[in-house]
C-alpha cells in the first residue's frame, strides 16, 4: 500500500551497515526503494535513508566519488529529504564534539546540531528505550501517533546542542534523540533494530506528495 | 545540556527480549523463536555489515586500520601467520594493549578469546571491549566445552566452518558467526569451503518438510526450534562474515559476492608489504564487490601480498579450523 497515496522513491545509501533493515521497513510502508552507492543513484529519488553503520568508515567510502557533498546538493537543491539514524545523524550533524577520524572528510551537514559520538560509551552501554515522540509530529492520518517508541541505542551518539531551527521530535528522559529540520529528519537511535516504524513515517510524511507522481 | 548513560537494563539479561505490545500497528514484530542473545549484540553485528574488521595487534595498527575505513578492529596477542611461524600457546591480548587500542579509535574493538576460556572472556567484558571472538586462531583452553556466552552482556563471534557449527554457536549465544576459514595461510579456499557450505546446507533447509527437518536437526546436532527458524527465513538469525585467508581485495570482493555480509581480514593486511593501500584496497572491494572495474582499480600497485601457505601443504594438526566443532 503505498504510503498516503504516494509512492516514495526512496533511497537507501548502501556504502555500509545496516542497510537491508531500513529497506526493508520502507517497503512495508509502501516506498518504492533502492540501493544508493553513487551520485548518479541519487537522481529521481524523493528521498535518502542514511542507515547505522561506523561514520568513519561510512564517509572514507563515500569519499572518493564525492557522494556525501552530492547528497548535500540534492538537499539545498529541495524537493529531497534525508532520515539518518545513529551514523547518518553524526554525518548529517553540523557540528561534532570530537570528530576523530572524521576530521577532514566530507559529511552531509545540513543539520544544525552538536553531536557527541559514542556518547553513551561502547556496546556494553548500549540500550533499549522506549522513547516520548511529539505526538502531532508523529500522528499519521488515521493511525494513532506511537507514543511511546521502543528502540534501540548502539554505541549511540548523544545530541548535545539543538539550534534555532530544529525541531526535538523524541525524546529519552528529557532529553532529545530525534530532531528535524526543513527536509531533514535524524535520530541517535535505531528503530529498524526493534522495528518500530513511527519515524520513517514520519519521515516519509514530511516529504509531502510528490510533483512527480 | 547533559545526558546521563541509563543503566543497561535490558543488556544484561540476554535470554529476554522485550515484545511490541500486541496489537501495536506501527510496529514489524520479527518472528524470534530461539533468539540468539539479544538485539542489541545481533544489532551491533547488523551495523558492521558491508565492512571490514581487520586484525591489529597494537594501538598503532588500529589507527591504520580506522584510517583505510574498516568498521572494526580486532585485538589479538599475534597475528595468525605469526602464530604459525612461532608456535607456542596463543593467548588473549595483553590488557594494556587492548586498553591501548580501545583509547586510540572510535570504532569497535574486538577482542580474541581462547575456544572454552570464559575467564579470558569475562576479563575482555571487564576491559570494556565492544565484542569478544572466541576463536580457533588461538590455542584453545577447552576441547570439549565453548564458552557459555548467555552468562555475558557482551556479544560474541564466534567460527564455523558449516552449518550445525554455527548454529551450536548460535545456541550457546554467538550473536555474530563467521567462517573459520583457514587463518594466517592466505589461502582463501577454506572460508569459500565454509560460506559455501553454509549457503548450500541453508538452501537445503528451505526445501525441507516438517518431518524431515527433525531428521536434519539431529543429522546437524542442533536444536529443532533453531534448525526450523532458519528453515523458515532461508537465512541465519545473526550476521554471517567470512574470515581465514582473505589477503586480496578480489578474495574481499569474492566473498561478498558468495553472499557474505562483510570480511575479517587478519593477517593478509599487516603481513603485506604496504598495509595501508592494501586495507584501503580491501575495503573499497569489499563495498564495491559487484563492480569489477573498482575491484582491479583497488588491486593494482599493492605491492607484495602476504607469503601464502598452501591449506593441502598444512598437516592436520596444524589446521585451525579442525579446533572447536
Amino acid at each position: 500500500m503505498p504510503f498516503d497515496g504516494v509512492k516514495h522513491r526512496i533511497g537507501v545509501l548502501a556504502l555500509q551497515g545496516a542497510v537491508s533493515e531500513h529497506a526493508d521497513m520502507l517497503s512495508v510502508l509502501g516506498a518504492d526503494v533502492s540501493l544508493v552507492r553513487t551520485p548518479a543513484q541519487l537522481d529521481g529519488l524523493d528521498g535518502l535513508v542514511m542507515p547505522g553503520g561506523e561514520s568513519t568508515a561510512i564517509a572514507r567510502l563515500a569519499a572518493p566519488m564525492g557522494l556525501l557533498r552530492a547528497i548535500r546538493a540534492r538537499l539545498d537543491g529541495g524537493d529531497f529529504g534525508v532520515l539518518g539514524t545513529c551514523a547518518g545523524l553524526i554525518l548529517l550533524s553540523d557540528d561534532i564534539a570530537e570528530p576523530g577520524a572524521l576530521a577532514g572528510f566530507d559529511r552531509v551537514g545540513g543539520l544544525d546540531v552538536l553531536v557527541e559520538r559514542n556518547g553513551y560509551g561502547g556496546q556494553l552501554a548500549s540500550f533499549e528505550a522506549d522513547v516520548e515522540c511529539a505526538a502531532e509530529d508523529f500522528e499519521v492520518g488515521t493511525i494513532p501517533a506511537s507514543t511511546p517508541s521502543r528502540v534501540a541505542f548502539i554505541r549511540a551518539p548523544i545530541i548535545r546542542r539543538v539550534g534555532a531551527g530544529v525541531r526535538v521530535v523524541a525524546t529519552h528522559q528529557g532529553n532529545p534523540v530525534a530532531v528535524a529540520s526543513g527536509r531533514i529528519v535524524a535520530a541517535a537511535y535505531h528503530p529498524e533494530i526493534t522495528g518500530d516504524l513511527a519515524l520513517h513515517r514520519y519521515f516519509l510524511r514530511t516529504l509531502g506528495v510528490s510533483s512527480s507522481v | 545540556m547533559s545526558t546521563t548513560a541509563p543503566a543497561n537494563s535490558t543488556n544484561t539479561n540476554p535470554s529476554t527480549h522485550p515484545a511490541a505490545p500486541e496489537g501495536n500497528a506501527t510496529t514489524i514484530v520479527e518472528n524470534h523463536d530461539l533468539v540468539p542473545a539479544n538485539r542489541l549484540n545481533t544489532g551491533l553485528a547488523k551495523m558492521l555489515k558491508g565492512g571490514v574488521i581487520m586484525d591489529v595487534v597494537n594501538a598503532e595498527q588500529a589507527k591504520i586500520a580506522e584510517d583505510a575505513g574498516a568498521v572494526a578492529v580486532m585485538a589479538l596477542e599475534r597475528v595468525p601467520a605469526d602464530i604459525r611461524a612461532q608456535g607456542g600457546v596463543a593467548r588473549m591480548s595483553d590488557p594494556d594493549l587492548i586498553d591501548g587500542i580501545i583509547e586510540a579509535v572510535s570504532i569497535p574493538v574486538m577482542a580474541k578469546a581462547r575456544i572454552g576460556h570464559f575467564v579470558e572472556a569475562q576479563v575482555l567484558e571487564a576491559l570494556g571491549v565492544d565484542y569478544i571472538d572466541e576463536s580457533e586462531v588461538l590455542s584453545p583452553a577447552d576441547y570439549i566445552h565453548h564458552i557459555n556466552k548467555r552468562e555475558f552482556s557482551v556479544p560474541f563471534v564466534c567460527g564455523a566452518t558449516n552449518l550445525g557449527e554455527a548454529l551450536r554457536r548460535i545456541t550457546e549465544g554467538a550473536a555474530m558467526i563467521r567462517s573459520k576459514g583457514e587463518a594466517g595461510t592466505g589461502d582463501v579456499s577454506e572460508a569459500m569451503k565454509h560460506i559455501r557450505t553454509i549457503k548450500a546446507q541453508i538452501a537445503r533447509l528451505t526445501s525441507l518438510s516438517e518431518d524431515e527437518l527433525y531428521v536434519e536437526a539431529k543429522e546437524l546436532q542442533a536444536p529443532y526450534e533453531l534448525v526450523k527458524q532458519v528453515a523458515r527465513d532461508g537465512k541465519l538469525p545473526v550476521v554471517l562474515f567470512v574470515a581465514g585467508g582473505v589477503a586480496t581485495p578480489a578474495d574481499a570482493a569474492m566473498m561478498m559476492q558468495l553472499g557474505a555480509d562483510g570480511v575479517f581480514v587478519g593477517s593478509g593486511i599487516f603481513k603485506s608489504g604496504n598495509p595501508e593501500q592494501r586495507a584501503r584496497a580491501i575495503v573499497h572491494a569489499t563495498t564495491h564487490f559487484n563492480d569489477p572495474a573498482e575491484i582491479a582499480k583497488a588491486s593494482r600497485g599493492l605491492g607484495e601480498a602476504m607469503v601464502g601457505i598452501n591449506v593441502a601443504d598444512l598437516p592436520a594438526p596444524h589446521r585451525l579450523a579442525e579446533r572447536g566443532r
